[in-house]
This record gives C-alpha cells, structure tokens and sequence, in this order.
C-alpha cells in the first residue's frame, strides 16, 4: 500500500505506514516500474492555459450567425392539468417559434429507467411539478422573446399535490439486503440504539448554468453544442423523440463548466428543447439557462430521511443494523432508482456486522426531480450512519475513533449482500492516517477537558437569551467512509464501454472516447495513461473530441468510473497497438517506429470493449453478490469553532485521507480531495433549499447558500493507493469519495464542541441553537433514545439532544407566488426578510 | 440583454437636478452610482427594471470624507473600501469600518456606496444600524434645495425612503461626540457575500461615575439598532430604556437582552427563522455589554 501526502507532492510512492501491510501482494515497491504509472513530473491540465485566458469556448461563448434565442414556459403549479395556454394577440406571433408537445415528432418521453417524463406536458396532461416545461419560444432577438415569454397565460386546473416522501404511495424502487439473523442479533446486543436523520436537497452548482444550440442539419437532422457530462445519452435521446437516425443526430461537448452529476440527466432535456425550436424555426436556437432557471428547473441531490436501529456488545462490536431509507425522487424517475441502491448499498457503513437488513424505498412527490449529485446516494446514508455509529461510541463510552477501529472492513470480511472483500480493502490506513496528522486522540482530549470546564458553574446561562462566558467552543469530529467503484452490480457489463486509440496515418497518436472533460482532468489523464503504456511524450498524444461523429460511446462520464474504467480500456488499447506495431517492425520500439509504421500501413485503429472485470458476479434481483468490483476508501477528521452565541459554524481544518487505488495525476487528485470536502462541508453547514407549495424558495444565488473561499478550511490531503487488481492500473475513482465522509465528520465536531448531535443537515446555526436548547424546536420531536438493555453502560440521552426541523417548509411571505405573471420569476424581493 | 434604459450623466450638481426634475414617483427616474443594488434589477427578471436613470459617476461633490464641525461628513458616492481605508472612519467611526468590511466581498466594496446602501433602503442593509446608533443625518438635495433628514427618520416604511423622486442623497453628516463608544456586529449566513440575518449596533457615553453603585460608570446616551428584525432598520427604544442611565452590569445585560428579545418581531423566511433572530439578537447584545463593561 503507498501513501501520498500534499506537503511532499510527491509522485514517487513513500513506504507504508505498517510493516504488515507492506508484505501484502498488492503493494507497489517503491521505484518499481507499474502499468499505468506516471511520469515523473505531473503534466499541465490540457484545456488548463485556454481557460486561463479565455480563448476556452463554453457553450454560450460559440457563435452561430443567425442563431435564434430560445426560452421555457414552466409550470408555475406543483400538479395541475394543462388545460391550455394563450397568446396574448397583441404580440406579433409570426415572428416567433412556439413548439409544443405537438410538435414532437417522436415520442414524448425523456428517459434513463422508466418512461415517465415527457420533454414537454401536453395540453390536456399533468403537471407534475413546479418550473415542469409546458411551451418552448424562440426568435431572433431577447427583447422580442422576453415581451413574447410575458405574452403567454397558462390555463391549468390545480390537483392535490403530494409533498412528503413519507405519504407517497407512488413507488419509483424499492430493495431489500439482508444478512444474517436480525433478532438474534439484537438479542445479543447490549445496547440498542435507535436514530433518524434527514438530508435535505443540494445543488451541484456548477459554474456554468446548462446551456445547449441546436443547428439544423440538411439532413434533416440536428447537430446541438453544449455542456454536458454524456453525450450518448443525448444522442439517445434524440434518437427517441426526434426520430433520427444514428448520423441525424449528433452531440458535442462544449467545454463545460462543471457538471457534478447535474449534467447527467437534464442536458437530454436542454438539447430537444433547443432541437425542437430549431426545426421549428429553421434556425440554430440558443437555449442558454440563467443561474435562476437552472436552480429552479434542474435536478438536485435527493433528500432522504434514514432510520437506524443498531445493535452493539459492551466493547462496541456490532451486532444488528436495522435500516429503512426513504428517499425523495421528485416528481419523475430520472435516476432515482440506481440513486436509491448505491444509498442502500453504503448505508451500513464501512463497517462488519453480521445481522444486517436494510430496507429503501425511493417515492415521488410533486417537487422537480432529484437525480446524480456527486456521491450518488451515498452521502446521505454513509452521514446516517456515521452520526448513528458516533452516539453508539458516546453511548458505550468508547471513542469515536476506537469504535471504527473495532468493527471497520479488513480484508476477508462479508458486506451484506454476500460480497467477500478479498483486496483493496483500506479502511484501517485511510483512518489511521487521517487521525494521525490531525493529532485526533490529543486534540479530542482537550477539547473534551473544555467541554467539562463550561458545564462547570458560571459557565452556563441563566436564561436561552443569555451568553455564556465562553464565546466559542472547539470540536474535533472523525467519520470514515467507503464508496463502490463504478456503476452498481452489472451496469458496467450492460454498458459494455468501448475506447479507442488510434495511430492515425500522419504519425499522430489519436485517444477516441466519449468521456468528457468537465474540469475533473479526463483530458490530462488518459493522454498519461496512454503515453507511459506507449513509452512516448504525454504531448504526442491528442484528445480526439467529444463528438458522437468521431468518438465512440464509452459510457457516461458518472460513477467516478472515467479514470477507473475507461482509463483500463485505454491502457488495454494501448498495449494491443504498441504490441501490434511493433511486431510488423521486427520488435522495434513503438515510439521508434511509429511515424514510418504509420506511412507504410496507414492509420491503426483500436477498439477496445469492455470484458467483465473477473470474480465479479451480482444478481440485480436478489441483490446478492459483488456489489462493486472494489470499493475507495475514506476517512475524514473535521476541527470546527461554533460560535456559542450564534451557533454559526467554522470549519478550521480538515485532513482528508482518501484511498483512490492508484494516483495518477497527484496534483489534479489532490484538487478533487479538496472540492469534494468544501462540497460536503456546504452541506453538512449552509446548503439548504425550503420549499412552499413544492417551490423551491432558495433558486437564486442570493439565498442559495454555498461556500466561500473565506468559509474554505485548511485541508490536507493524504492520498492512500490500495489498487484494484481488475484493472491495469489500480485506479478505483477519487471524485466521489471526498463527499460521502465531510457532512458527517463536521456534525461530529460539532458534537464534540457542544455536545450537541444534529441529526438534520445541514446544520445550520438554527437546528444547532434548538439542539442546545436556546430556541424551541418547530416540529414535535421523533424519539432518537437508546432504548438499552438491562446494562446500558452509559445514559445517552443526556447528551443526546433530539433535534428536529426548526424549519419544515418555506416561510418567505409571498402572497403573488401562485399569480406570478412570469414563470420562473422568484420572490419580489430575493434578500429581503420582511 | 434587454434594451437598456435611457440614461443621463450629468457632470454638475445643477445638471443633475435638472435631470431629476423629470422624475415623479409613478415614473422616477432611478440614480445608478456603485450599481451593486441597480444592476440585480437591469434584466427584468426580478420585478420591473429601472425605465430610466441618472448616472451620478461625474459628481465629484458626492465624493470625499472630512472632518468639519464635529462631524465626519461622507459624500454619498463613498465608497466601503474608502470607508475601510479612512483615517477619519477609522478614528472616529471604527463601528462604520466594521460594518463596511462585512458587506459582500472586495469587489462590492469597491463598488457599492454607503449612499447607495441608504437608497436602497433594505431591512438587510449592514451600514444602516450603524447610522441609526450614530445619530447620522443624511443631507438630501434638489432643484428645490438642500435639506437635512435624521436617518432615524429616513425609513419610512419597508424598502421606502423620505427622499423625494426628484431628489438625491448628497452626504452623510455624522456627528463625532467625545467618548462615544459604538459596536456592531453581523450574524449573516457565510463569512462573505452574505445577507444578514441579523445585524445590530449599539452606542452609549460613560457617564460620571457617581451614578453607580459599583465600579462600572453608568451608560448614557444609549442606542440600539438592528436590520433584518422588522421591515426596516429599526432603533430598540424600549431596550434603549432598559440600558439608559445604568452601569453595565450582568443583571442590566440580562433585563436588556429580554427586553430586545420582546421588542423585535422578526418573520420565519428562505434565510432563517424568527425564533433564531429573536434569540440571536439578544445574546448578540449580551455579548456586546459584556464584553464592553469586562465581565
């Protein structure tokens, strides 16, 4: 095993931590020369100096003379019939595009599980959720399209709207993994502990807003422009409701700004709109979302409210885990069900116990759909269960860190569905290495000699409006983390991905994938990957682009599986076209050869499909078997200052140890560490969307809440490679695994500065002023005791604050919401309490 | 981009006012100086767009920080940054430099002006609780002439001012009284490019020391001020009353914070809850006092 640190940036392997380890078979030995391995010095990002300067086109930066500018007419009800809409007849409509589902040649649906969600409701259809597209509008100019979008009325007829996930009867999935014997299990526990936490919605916030042109072809076709994070399923889509053939349609990536999974899904809708305006029109349509269309239309991480019964021994064993998972889809299906069984899947924990059930069920309500976020379900049960595992340790008196020792993964060890860790397996290194550098056992002793002083007299206030002596209190919170790599069960077999290389007839080395670079580094990495296997300059490899005319389809750029899988396949591509080359070159070296190989054969070509990794079986029915081929592995520790007076949170510092398998680009690995944590501590403090009437209150950047470079902590970054043999690189994906460890680390912390546990996120200064009983809870509280058997060893429920929901929906007064003459248009006032 | 509105840049006071004759309060025509506030509003997407507008950037008399009559006077097109590198704010207004060094980031303050913030009039507005306690005037002109409002008086109702359509914020006159003391403080939702969701400041004289009992010098001359509690920035005269004439004591910080948290009534809205304004106002003010009188 070999472990990086960010001090050093070093590329060159240091020696593992334990001598132990350092025996196992997968170890890289220092300075040994592996597949895949990087070259000495990191190379620049590629598209990295046009974005510095600007010359990077986005998709709003690219120019089509006589393109005209499209717009969405949204649903301003959260279920409603269509009945209709009108043009005001004082506009002139001859000059202006107005597509409706009518005008969909094919079908009307846009999917990637089940066909629920049309590209537009039909007049006489449902609505069923606010900001749902009915009407799409183009012209040649904005004035002209803005006086035409305020010149549209809708006609609907309000119906009951579904809100709470809880009282759905509308199931979108449903699984059941079991293992073990439950009642036996919490029959030997000493302690039964039972919880319930709720995640709330979050926005991937990607710099740049979704953003789609659409050119009309004279094929009949439409080629459309823009950001994205997968192109064939664009493709796809058109392919559907356009009725176009494979050549009709095409798709290329812009260089996009960011996507976190929300650039998964709804781009498919971005594209027919614009596609459909511009058939209609006969003209290229711009369809460029502004920060408040996408944050009020597109899809966002799915709440969840995830309940735990845990059975422990004495000594902090697990014994039972009991857990249900309801997760909010919104109103369409989306990806909701693959969403709900990574969550499932992780919802234990990184962690054995022999009698497990895990029950989740994912419903619909009428608010706009939920789908990929980075972390895929996994930071929702993974924070569950690590704040469940954090109050067991307080309950039985043991430390946090010595309870995830006790019970964490080791090699040979049984998850629930049957699936035998057999390598790979680095829970105990990322969290020993974690809670070294931050000195946690040191620093968790003083802050808890703090904890003692202030509860001593004259520390604690007379009265909820008072202050106490202290004006902040420090916490330090550990959590650890595990995260499948690649697609669930056998998504990758269904996908069967190909990549290509090619060796082009002038010499050039040319990389085909339909993986896209969204500032996550596929442009750099797979031109290393490709370059070390080939023994040539990482600048002699080129980037085909992300066309679906030129690149062939190698998957959706999700999962964290683009540097893991792809990247494999590459690998494999290269090695059958060096071996090719220079066989028919008498054994001389590709790099050698490569340009008189190139004019006396002609361009090479390499095609390389995925074959399934080996060992690996999963029954998707009865969800037995290996889940994922390998797991990441992460531990974070959290140090924050809560303000005593505000409940307003500081994260000072974060050490973040992250098992990747294999680093390959250190620097851009490092980056990602570092964006997942500031994601995760957004959401673990200020990310948080109210609703009213299935709305979303927070859609503008005004009162959507992320973090700044000043709430940014000091993070350091321990890169641990504990590589996957099923690949030739090792590498088991980095951009997911950052996120599912952050939330619960910081709730810890706070815990652990005010002896608070929040079990609601994020934890906002509100919920943890109510936790400390300064002001009154909203909602009636759920019952959160542990409920022990004869010996509980210790009282939890003394330090246990129950906290519920201060806040259960929006409460901005805006009596004009439901009349609003402009769909889309947010609150009178965006920044102003009233 | 929609089309923008018709705009004028006058170059002299006497220009301006003409302009501004035109403006009336069914068709005003909006005064654009830092822009922080105005451009938010140029699409349309957020209610009506300002249908025309002056440009105040060549008014040099709006400009510029003195020290004149026992007073620091601020034109109106001072900008946070300016405020924040002051000599004068920094010596005789530390309250105004801390507020100003909370709103938005860098770039904002070096756009937006304090006159600005006052136009604009939001319950939100960082500097406004500071003017409040301050006992500032904000001096108003127009073709009609000159004339001096006590911005106590300034807000008139939510988002509404006391300046006339056709008038214009010239300066802002802040008296600096010998042994003033002032604090401020700002409970937002990050560590910048946050609304508040509380903001408050308090100012008070020591009075002689023969008031008190104790050792602490009773407090005279008390004002408190808050933004994000009502629908515009407010005094706390009733906590005022509470703190008015008494030393600093925990008992006096206890009945004022109680006070406060019966005196306000601030709303549930998309930034936080009413019970965590209530609560967070008054310790907030707990904190102040305590850490004014040291104990």
């Amino acid at each position: 095993m070999t472990i990086r640190t960010s001090p050093s940036r070093t590329s060159t392997p240091v020696s593992p931590l334990r001598s132990g380890e350092a025996a196992h078979a997968l170890v890289v030995p220092g300075g040994a020369v592996v597949p895949g391995r990087i070259q000495t010095a990191s190379p620049l990002r590629r598209e990295g100096p046009a974005k510095l300067t600007g010359e990077a086109k986005y998709a709003d930066d690219l120019v089509f003379p006589g393109a005209w500018y499209g717009a969405t007419i949204r649903s301003t009800d959260a279920h409603a019939r269509f009945d209709g809409f009108d043009l005001d007849p004082a506009i002139d409509w001859s000059k202006i595009a107005v597509v409706t589902a009518q005008d969909i040649p094919g079908d009307n649906i846009v999917s990637l599980i089940s066909d629920d969600q049309p590209v537009l409701v039909p007049v006489g259809g449902e609505i069923q959720h606010h900001a749902e597209p009915l009407v799409l509008l183009a012209a040649a100019d904005r004035e002209t399209l803005r006086h035409a979008r305020h010149a549209v009325t809708l006609r609907t007829t309000s119906l009951a709207p579904v809100f709470d996930p809880l009282e759905s009867d509308h199931v979108f999935a449903h699984y059941e993994i079991t293992s073990g014997d439950l009642e036996q299990g919490f029959a030997e526990a000493d302690l039964v502990l039972e919880g319930t936490y709720r995640v709330g919605h979050q926005e991937q916030l990607y710099i740049e807003n979704n953003a789609m042109i659409a050119v009309p072809r004279e094929d009949g076709g439409v080629t459309v422009h823009g950001s994205l994070q997968c192109p064939y399923y664009i493709h796809k889509a058109m392919k559907r409701s356009l009725k176009l053939s494979n050549e009709q349609a095409q798709v290329v990536q812009a260089e996009t700004g960011g996507g976190f999974g929300g650039k998964e899904e709804y781009p498919s809708i971005v594209a027919l709109h614009a596609a459909l305006l511009a058939l209609k029109a006969g003209k290229p349509v711009r369809m460029i979302y502004d920060r408040h269309e996408d944050l009020s239309a597109t899809t966002k991480r799915h709440p969840a409210i995830v309940t735990h019964r845990t059975g422990l021994k004495l000594d902090g064993t697990l014994v039972a885990q009991d857990i249900e998972i309801v997760m909010d889809g919104g109103a369409y299906c989306t990806l909701t069900p693959v969403v709900l069984s990574r969550g499932a899947l992780h919802s234990g924990g990184p962690y054995r116990c022999p009698n497990v059930r895990i029950r989740a069920r994912a419903t619909r309500t009428n608010t706009p759909p939920n789908g990929a976020f980075r972390g895929f379900g996994a930071p929702q049960t993974e924070f569950a269960a690590e704040v469940q595992l954090g109050r067991a340790a307080e309950a039985l008196g043991i430390s946090p860190l010595e309870i995830r020792r006790h019970n964490l993964y080791r090699i040979g060890d049984e998850t629930p569905t049957g699936q035998i860790l057999s390598e790979s397996v680095a829970a105990e290194e990322v969290l020993e290495r974690a809670a070294e550098a931050a000195e946690f056992e040191g620093v968790a002793a003083r802050t808890a000699k703090d904890r003692d002083r202030r509860t001593g007299s004259g520390h604690v206030p007379g009265s909820p409006l008072r202050t106490t002596r202290d004006r902040t209190a420090s916490g330090i919170g550990v959590a650890l983390a595990f995260h499948g790599a690649g697609f669930t069960g056998s998504g990758e077999v269904k996908l069967a991905s190909v990549a290509s290389l090619e060796l082009a007839a002038d010499g050039q080395i040319r990389i085909l994938t339909g993986s896209t670079e969204m500032g996550q580094g596929t442009k750099t990495i797979f031109p290393q990957l490709v370059a070390e296997e080939l023994g040539v300059a990482v600048d002699d490899v080129d980037m085909a682009p992300q066309d679906t005319a030129l690149v062939p389809d190698s998957g959706p750029t999700v999962a964290s599986r683009t540097a893991m899988v792809v990247g494999g396949l590459l690998i494999q591509a290269a090695r059958r076209l060096k071996a090719t080359v220079e066989e028919r070159n008498g054994g001389a070296l590709f790099a050698d050869v490569r340009a008189g190989d190139a004019s006396a054969h002609g361009a090479t070509r390499i095609d390389q499909k995925f074959e399934p990794y080996p060992h690996v079986h999963f029954d998707d029915e009865t969800y037995r078997g290996d889940a994922y081929p390998a797991f990441g592995w992460a531990a974070c520790v959290a140090s924050v200052e809560v303000d005593l007076d505000s409940g307003e949170v500081t994260v000072h510092d974060v050490v973040a140890a992250d098992d990747v398998g294999k680093v390959i680009h250190p620097v851009m690995a490092e980056g990602q560490v570092e964006g997942g944590t500031l994601q995760a501590i957004g959401y673990a403090t200020i990310e948080e969307i109210k609703l009213r009437d299935g709305r979303y209150l927070n859609d503008r950047l005004a009162t959507y809440i992320i973090p700044t470079a000043l709430d940014a902590p000091r993070i350091h970054t321990i890169l641990v490679e504990a590589p996957y043999s099923g690949v030739p690189h090792g590498a088991k994906g980095i951009g997911e695994l950052p996120m599912d460890v952050g939330a619960p680390a910081v709730v810890a912390a706070i815990h652990d500065a005010t002896g608070a546990w929040i079990h609601e996120l994020p934890a906002s200064p509100e919920r943890i002023l109510a936790a400390l009983g300064v002001t009154p809870t909203a909602a009636a509280p759920t019952p959160h005791s542990a409920t022990a058997a004869d010996t509980t060893p210790a009282e939890p429920s003394a330090v246990d604050a129950t906290i519920e929901a201060p806040i259960t929906e929006g409460t901005d007064p805006r009596p004009d919401a439901r009349t609003d003459p402009q769909p889309m248009r947010g609150p009178r006032d965006p920044d102003e309490p009233r | 981009m929609p089309v923008e509105p018709p705009i004028a840049t006058p170059t002299s006071l006497a220009d301006a006012y003409a302009v501004l004759a035109g403006s009336t309060a069914d068709d005003p025509i909006t005064p654009i100086a830092g822009g922080t506030d105005v451009m938010v509003r140029i699409t349309g997407e957020i209610g009506a767009p300002p249908a025309r507008m002056v440009d105040l950037s060549r008014l040099d008399a709006l400009r510029g920080i003195t020290v004149d009559g026992g007073a620091v006077i601020l034109g109106a097109r001072t900008t946070y940054t300016e405020i924040r590198r002051s000599d004068a704010c920094r010596e005789h207004l530390p309250a105004l430099v801390a507020a100003a060094a909370t709103i938005g980031a860098a770039q904002i303050q070096n756009r937006g002006t304090l006159g600005g913030n006052i136009a604009n009039a939001s319950p939100a507005g960082d500097t406004l609780p500071v003017l409040l306690v301050l006992d500032a005037e904000v001096i108003v002109g127009g073709a009609r002439g000159e004339r001096s409002i006590p911005v106590a008086d300034f807000w008139v109702a939510y988002r509404r001012t006391a300046l006339a359509p056709d008038e214009l914020i010239l300066r802002i006159r802040i008296p600096v009284a010998g042994g003033r003391e002032a604090r401020f403080r700002k409970i937002g939702t990050r560590r910048a490019q946050a609304i508040s969701k509380v903001v408050l400041a308090l100012a008070w004289r020591e009075g002689p020391g023969a008031a008190t009992a104790g050792p602490a010098r009773a407090w005279t001359d008390v004002r408190l001020a808050l933004g994000s509690v009502a629908d515009r920035p407010i005094r706390a005269r009733a906590t005022e009353a509470v703190l008015e004439g008494v030393a600093p004591t925990p008992a006096t910080a206890n009945a004022a914070a109680e006070a406060l948290a019966a005196e306000i009534h601030p709303i549930d809205d998309v930034r936080s809850t009413a019970d965590y304004r209530r609560a967070v106002a008054a310790r907030a003010l707990h904190r102040m006092i305590r850490d004014a009188a040291g104990w």
